[in-house]
């Protein structure tokens, strides 16, 4: 099994995995940023520039490193790899660039988001933006659309990782959208008088990273931190009903598929599960849901490393 | 084709056009089917055992698609988004089979190769940049056009001699040139005919590019532009960004992002509402784009702006100083430094 060394910790992963998913396996800090990859969707990644790193050194066999920064998300792990993350200026550099890219268009409408507090971006620029911009002209704007009776379509704040275009191709049974135009002016959009309407659809708010798909029968009922997120599950014939459902007081506002500690899905669920369910009685709750102290869905109510909600 | 597909053993060749040139399909169609009739294509070509289907195609119309990964795609008939390499098209490319993709003007080489022999071929040209090309030049000069040359020609022949371009028109001076197609670094007058170490520079790929990025450029595909004094870099580096802008396929973010903010600061600065910070801006956001995109497009685009700030900042600059100037009149040509930086 090759072994790689990110950022001086050494760790030894199968063959033919990526360096991203390599420094996953470490775990800390030295994990770079996603926007685009997702693991459970095949083809996925390689678009943000994000998650870019430095190879040091190729491999045991081949020393050198590789002449420009690479995408870890797409990249391989050779035996003897060292690579350098946040251990690299040049890389931190560019990840800097990359986050004012994608900012660049992104309205910043955060207030009024239904995704602010559990959304990739607004970490991301946290962690890695600058606090103002250097970008003086209007910001490309869109017409918000609703693209089949349960999503809503805000493409202004898309930034255009084709996540939501790979769980239609691979989850549901026809996609109806995908993207449209090129260079900055391309758009997320439904085919010519479709609308995206079949069981797994409501999957493509989970992948999305921004809140450019939002669910419509959840758009401004509340913020996310203050609901409680509970871990349920219900008898479902068509997905795994394994859930989390969003509380507030006796009432469920919405429900999510179990998001891992890198926001991604493992097991997806249903539109019934997702959108019909929301009375408490069709669901077994097993308890709070554990959410990372830094979330502010905690509001600082954490113990220990994680954070339970009560 | 045949005679390259035969030394790989392929069985299948596309030849791929762009969109825009859809009349060339029908030659081509006909060709393929005169050559078919006279048993050069199909089973058992000529009683040899090999076997080689050819078939054209023409894409949607996109620059992006003369990358080879997004030409594949765009053959496979999904939009030319390039892919992300490793790996690349010679392990896994068409229809997931490794594939060999070739300019046209590589496989035209192939014949006096095959014809004459590689040495004898090899005798063309000049060092490493060995056999012929064809130069598109255009631009302010007396004979525009399309040239096969010998690699290895003096540039400054290349522009005057009346054998080739013919000399700048209506008697002006040479401003720039931009020696291989709009994704090249500009070179400056001073720069055109000598390098930097003061050789004479050559048409060919180790000539241009003497100097690294610093004071030489690129052969690239061979799309000659030449400047005379009266044109102005700004407006030139505004309109080849502006090209770029409408080609970037929009799937990685510095690229589908970066130019259209870099085409909108030299809208900016070319009329006359451009701030001295938008000249340092630019290089800072080219910099972002070189080398951090899934395809070289993004390069492309990055490579003029750097180069454009690097030679012809002066311009830049007067175009911030003098908002009303910029718009009726252009700088002219450019002081040459002092002392030009060696590589």
């Amino acid at each position: 099994m090759p072994k790689v060394k990110i950022d001086g910790f050494e760790v030894e992963v199968p063959e033919g995995t990526t360096i991203l998913n390599a420094a996953r396996q470490i775990g800390g800090d030295i994990v770079p940023p996603a926007m685009c990859y997702y693991s459970t969707l095949k083809g996925s990644g390689g678009k943000c520039r994000t998650c870019l790193v430095k190879v040091t050194k190729g491999s045991e066999r081949d020393p050198r490193p590789m002449p420009k920064l690479v995408a870890s998300c797409q990249t391989p792990v050779m035996d003897g790899m060292e690579v350098a993350n946040i251990s690299s200026a040049e890389v931190l550099n560019a990840r800097r660039g990359v986050v004012e890219f994608l900012l660049l268009n992104h309205p910043l409408d955060c207030p009024i988001c239904d995704q602010a507090g559990e959304c990739h971006l607004q970490d991301l620029s946290f962690e890695h933006g600058l606090a103002n911009t250097r970008y003086e002209f209007e910001r490309r704007t869109f017409e918000k659309i609703d693209i089949g009776p349960y999503i809503k379509l805000h493409m202004t704040r898309c930034i255009l990782c084709y996540r939501c275009v790979y769980t239609a191709q691979q989850l549901t049974p026809e996609r109806v959208h995908g993207v449209i135009g090129r260079g900055d002016h391309a758009e997320i959009s439904t085919f010519i008088e479709k609308a995206i309407d079949n069981d797994f659809s409501g999957n493509v708010i989970d992948v999305c990273p921004v809140g450019a798909l939002t669910d419509r029968t959840f758009r401004f009922k509340s913020r996310v931190w203050f609901l409680n997120p509970m871990d349920a599950h219900r008898d479902c014939e068509k997905c795994s009903g394994k859930a989390v459902v969003w509380m507030y007081g006796g009432e469920i506002f919405r429900v999510t598929a179990r998001k891992d500690q890198y926001g991604e899905v493992r097991d997806f669920i249903c539109n019934t599960c997702r959108f019909e369910q929301k009375s408490p009685g069709n669901w077994t709750i097993e308890g709070p849901r554990q959410i990372d102290r830094h979330s502010v869905i905690g509001q600082n109510h954490y113990d220990g490393d994680t954070l339970t909600v009560a | 084709m045949i005679l390259s597909s035969y030394a790989l053993g392929a069985n299948t060749a596309y030849i791929y056009i762009r969109g825009e040139y859809s009349w060339i399909v029908f030659i081509l169609e006909k060709a393929i089917a005169e050559a078919y009739a006279q048993g050069w294509l199909g089973k058992n070509i000529k009683g040899s055992g090999v076997d080689l289907d050819l078939y054209v195609n023409p894409g949607a119309g996109a620059y992006i698609c003369g990358e080879e990964t997004a030409l594949i795609e765009s053959l496979e008939g999904k939009r030319g988004n390039p892919r992300i390499k490793p790996p690349f098209p010679a392990v896994k490319g068409l229809w997931q089979c490794p594939t060999v993709v070739n300019n046209v003007e590589t496989l035209a080489a192939v014949v006096p190769i095959v014809n004459d022999g590689g040495d004898e071929y090899a005798k063309i040209g000049v060092g490493k940049s060995t056999g012929t090309k064809l130069i598109s030049a255009g631009g302010n000069i007396n004979r525009p056009g399309v040239y096969e040359i010998e690699l290895g020609l003096p540039m400054e022949e290349f522009i005057y001699s009346d054998e080739w371009c013919g000399g700048i028109k209506n008697g002006r001076r040479l401003k720039a040139c931009v020696p291989g197609g709009s994704s090249v670094p500009i070179l400056p007058h001073y720069l055109v005919t000598k390098t930097a170490a003061g050789e004479n520079r050559l048409m060919s790929y180790e000539s241009l590019a003497d100097g690294g990025f610093v004071s030489g450029s690129m052969l690239g595909s061979g799309g000659f532009i030449v400047y005379d004094e009266t044109q102005c870099i700004v407006r030139n580096t505004w309109n080849f960004t502006r090209f770029y802008r409408h080609e970037s396929c929009g799937q990685c973010s510095p690229c589908r992002e970066g130019t259209g903010w870099m085409e909108k600061v030299l809208w900016r600065l070319e009329n006359g509402q451009g701030k001295i910070s938008d000249i340092d801006l630019l290089v800072d956001v080219a910099k972002k784009i070189e080398g951090n995109t899934i395809c070289p497009l993004g390069d492309a685009a990055a490579w003029p702006v750097a180069s454009a700030v690097r030679h012809f900042r002066e311009e830049f600059e007067w175009h911030v100083q003098n908002p009303q100037a910029c718009l009726e009149r252009n700088y002219g040509l450019v002081r040459e430094p002092a002392e030009i930086q060696p590589h």
